[in-house]
Formats: structure tokens, sequence, C-alpha cells
């Protein structure tokens, strides 16, 4: 029978896709005319907002505080993973109990904690225990509220980025150490080169996800007076009281920079996935130009032509 | 050959655990340089875990392996004369590097090319140049048959060519012995004989080899030794001919009943089979 065409195969037809289309496009173009005419969201002032000096530097420093924090919570993260995986029972016991302290108190409690640290310890003294003082300085001085959000956010990060770590590399086959093992090669070689390359596929999702969290967790430092972008939206309207439209200013810029966070970890996500066995998926735009070939939306290429 | 040829690896009295569970109690073998000896024995006898002591995969709980001589992952401890200390990691390193291991699920590197997987080791740990350790993978791959998927990833590969690859990437070490952990087990049934065919032709390059198997026909042709393990023992070494076709223990030819299909002069084999 090779050879002749037998009767065309489609597949079923798939009414509820086109039925929840059309309900899900008719819910969205209700709530954006809901909101573009309501008069409370004051867009005018949203635009005029958006890109003032003020705001800018806000969301600067929510960036950058943002990058920082994620920096030094992975670095530390790769510490506490590591101390938590090795065969030395001390260093087990420490990165457990600093994971179950620093996951356990809110970062807002230890934000404020941080800033107050001049209640608890009024100087800083570097120096031989019971000896003379080195370098001695006030807490005050030495921890500004730039420093405790630095400080307090990391030390949560460290925490959270340990466990996603810890999570990728268990998720590699124990063969693959041992092959290592095996080969003579060094624990910290087979961990640079065939295990955390691996364990990297699991990592970066879940560190996607924890940068979008730091991201937003960078407004609570608005409560102890660090000129984030949410502070600085905050700043202005406490003198104006255009509490909703300033708000939205804010929400804009962390919708602006959670989306490029996301497009980033897509491809990323790709480039990790480098050997696997699924290959490579298309990306949103392949498919989406495939889906849109396949219900005839759009004109197909010559040769798929009919 | 008239003169016994030296041991290359020599095991004894090897003992291990795992948590309370004895594995190994007391195992003494010899491998002449030169020589294959397969380890035969049921699933739980502690065949793998012989291999394993001997590259310190695992750590004996007693006994000792020396290769060439060489106390393999102990030397004598400084205080007590009765007694021997683990080495440091990078001395363990060293002798590791010398012992080429193929396992029983291949365990390469999926996210490196099959010419990444077999320079990977001689770059990092031997310090050749990339473009030496190339040239001499190149030519390991060729000999396993695979010179033309040097750019494929693992998992482009059959089983059967991932197993080659593995060997390949062993060799590229230089072993002073190579330790096969059931290479074929995992393989589809018509993918064994390519394996099987680059081990032969190792053993006849004169390779030292200890391979822990289920293919007696290997074991028959290829062997110069077979030992027979039980329990955590082995209970019968000798020729090919000697322990498969004469078995004196009564586990080997209950074992070697099962494996050959053929009906047993033991009478409670089919009780056991069933």
């Amino acid at each position: 029978m090779s050879g002749v065409a037998g009767p065309v195969l489609l597949d079923r037809r798939r009414p509820l896709t086109w039925v929840s289309g059309l309900v899900a496009t008719a819910l969205v173009v209700a709530l954006v005319l809901s909101l573009a005419r309501n008069p409370a969201m004051e867009w005018d002032v949203v635009a005029e907002y958006l890109t003032t000096a003020q705001v800018l530097d806000g969301l600067w420093l929510t960036l950058w505080l943002t990058a920082v924090v994620t920096a030094l919570g992975f670095l530390g993260g790769i510490g506490i993973a590591a101390m938590r995986l090795s065969r030395n029972p001390v260093l087990q016991a420490v990165s457990w109990a600093y994971v179950w302290f620093f996951r356990s108190v809110p970062v807002l409690v230890q934000l404020l904690f941080w800033f107050n640290i001049g209640y608890l310890y009024p100087k800083i003294t570097l120096g031989i225990p019971g000896g003379p003082a080195l370098l001695e300085a006030s807490s005050n001085d030495l921890i500004s509220a730039t420093t405790a959000a630095v400080l307090g956010l990391t030390l949560h990060e460290a925490a959270h980025a340990g466990e996603i770590i810890r999570g990728g590399i268990l998720a590699v086959d124990g063969g693959q150490a041992e092959a290592g093992t095996a080969l003579g090669m060094s624990g910290s070689r087979i961990f640079r080169r065939i295990v955390l390359p691996q364990a990297m596929r699991s990592i970066v999702p879940a560190t996607g996800n924890l940068l979008i969290g730091t991201l937003k967790g960078t407004s609570m430092v608005s409560v102890i007076a660090v000129g984030d972008l949410l502070y600085s939206v905050q700043f202005v309207y406490n003198r104006t009281y255009q509490v909703v439209p300033l708000l939205l200013v804010a929400t804009l810029w962390y919708l602006l920079v959670t989306t490029v966070l996301s497009v980033c970890q897509y491809y990323v996500e790709r480039h990790f996935a480098r050997g696997s066995r699924n290959g490579l998926t298309p990306t949103p735009v392949q498919r989406a130009r495939r889906a849109l070939t396949r219900a005839r939306l759009v004109p197909s290429l010559g040769k798929e032509a009919p | 050959m008239s003169t016994i040829p030296a041991p290359r690896v020599t095991i004894r009295g090897l003992r291990k655990s795992f948590g309370d569970q004895p594995v190994l109690h007391g195992v003494d073998l010899d491998v002449a340089v030169g020589a294959v000896v397969c380890l035969l024995g049921a699933s739980g006898s502690g065949k793998s875990t012989i291999l394993r002591c001997v590259n310190q995969l695992e750590r004996p709980d007693g006994g000792t392996v020396h290769i060439d001589g060489d106390l393999i992952g102990f030397r004598p401890d400084r205080r007590r004369p009765d007694a021997l200390r683990a080495l440091a990691p990078r001395e363990l390193r060293r002798q590791q590097a010398d012992i080429g291991m193929v396992f029983q699920s291949f365990n390469l590197f999926p996210h490196l090319t099959v010419l990444q997987n077999v320079i990977e080791a001689p770059v990092a740990v031997r310090g050749r140049s990339v473009a030496r350790a190339r040239a001499t993978a190149l030519e390991l791959l060729d000999q396993v048959g695979l010179a033309d998927r040097a750019d494929a990833y693992p998992r482009q590969l059959s089983g059967g060519q991932q197993q080659r690859v593995a060997i390949a990437r062993a060799l590229a070490m230089d072993p002073k012995v190579m330790l096969f952990d059931e290479p074929t087990s995992a393989l589809d049934p018509e993918l064994v004989a390519d394996v099987l065919g680059v081990m032969r032709d190792l053993a006849r390059a004169g390779m030292t080899m200890l391979v822990v198997t289920h293919e007696l026909d290997f074991a028959r042709h290829v062997a110069d030794r077979v030992a027979f393990v039980d329990e955590g023992r082995i209970v019968e070494v000798g020729t090919p001919a000697e322990v498969l076709e004469h078995p004196q223990h009564p586990r080997a030819r209950r074992f070697l009943a099962q494996l050959t299909g053929e009906p047993s002069t033991d009478v409670d084999t089919r009780a056991v089979a069933s």
C-alpha cells in the first residue's frame, strides 16, 4: 500500500478553544476600557511622572539593589549549598541553622532590625577578644539605611539561593560525579565542569522566580527610607495626594522590568538545555507563527500551500 | 608462558558493609598484567562493590588493594604501625586517574559532546594540551568505531555507541587496568555485540581488565580467569573451562544453570527459579 495516498487525516474540531478565546478577549477589552475611561486613574498624571528624575532615580536604586542583592546572595548561596552537601557535620549544621533562621524571619522584620542595630550593639569593634580594640565605629555610622537594606535582603536571599542551588545539585544523577571521580578529576573541577552546568537546568527557572521576587522585595526598603522606586512615588503622592496614578507609575515600571527579566530567563533556559532529551523547543514567536499558520490566519509558506 | 606474570591488581581480605548490611566478607583476587578476569554471580552478590572498592568509589572497611605494588587509597599511619590512613584527596585522585572504569549506565556527560567527554580528563587531570588530547581522542574514537560522531551529544547516540564512547573516555587516561561494571546490561540485545567486540579487541591488545558481566560467551572466549562471587565471597576461581563447564560450588552450578537455561543437576533449582 506504500505510496498510495489515502484520505486526508484531520485533527478533531476544537470549538472550546475558539469560545474561550472569544470570552477572554471580551474580558480583556472590558477591563482595558474600564481602566482607560476611569477618571480616577488620571492617566495624564501617570504620563507626567513616569519619567521624572525622581522616579527614575528610584528605579535606578531598585535595579542596582536587586543586582547587588542577587549577586551577593548567590555567592553566599553557593557557599551555603556547598556546606550543606559537604561531609563535614559541623558545616552541615551551620548551613542548616543559617537557612532555618533567615528563611523564618520575615524580610521586613530583618530590615527593621538591621536599621535599628544601634540599640543592640551601639559600637562595632574590630580587635582581639578581651584585648585592645583595633578599630571602633558607631553602629549608626557604619550601618546606614542603604547598608541595612543590602544586608537584610542579601542574608535572606542567600538562604533561598542556597536551597535552590542545593536542589539543583541533588537533581543531577550521582553517576555524573562518580564518572568524574573515576577519571581522577578534582572535586572543584567536577562541580564546575560536570555538576553545575547540569544543575543549572533546574536552578535557572527557580532563580528567575527568586530574581523577580527580589525585585519586588526591594520595595520593602521604603519602610527604612531608602529611596527605591516605591519610596520615590510615595514621596511624590505624600505631597500631591495623587495616590492611584503614582502607584500606577511604579506598577508600570515593575511590569516592564519583570517582562525583560522573564524574556532573559527564557533564553538562558534554552542555553542550558544543550544536549537534553527534548532538544530545543521553538520560541514563543516561532510557536505563535506556526499556530497562526495552522489556523490559516496568515498565509502559509509556499511549500505547504495546498 | 612458563613464568607466572606479575600481578597488576592484588586484592586481599577486602571487606565492606553498607550500614549494618555486610556486602563483602574478605575477598582475595589477583589480576595478572594483561589478563582478563571476569566476575560472575547473582545480582546483589557484591561483584560491583569489588570493582568500586578497587578504584575507591567506595572506601573498604577492611583489606587492601594494590596496583603494581602500590597500596590504593591508603598509606601506613604515622602513629599506629598496625593501621592504614586514608589518603589525602590529591594523592587519591592521582591513583584513580590510572584506573579506568566503565559503568553500567555509561555516565557520559550529557552537556558535552562526544569529543569533549573524551578529552575532559586528559586535559584537566593529566594537563595535556587540547590539541594533543584531541588527536588521541580521535584515534580512540576511531578504535571504537565512532570517529564520525565526535561532535554529537551523548543523547543522539544509541546505548551501544554511548558505551563505546565511555570506553574511549576511560582509555584516554592510559589506565593501568580497566574495570567494567556490567557494561552491556543496560543495552538492547542487538547492541551488545558491538561493545563486547571493542572489549575483546582491547583484551587482545594486552589491556588488564576486571569485568563484571553476565555474558557467559565473553567470559568463555576472552577471560583468562573466571571468579564466581556469592554473598560477598569468591567461592570459585579458575580458567573459564574449569568454572563454566565444571563448577564445583553448588551455588555456582545453580547460577550457571539458570543463566544457560540448562536443567541443573541440583534438585531444588526449579523451586529457586520459579
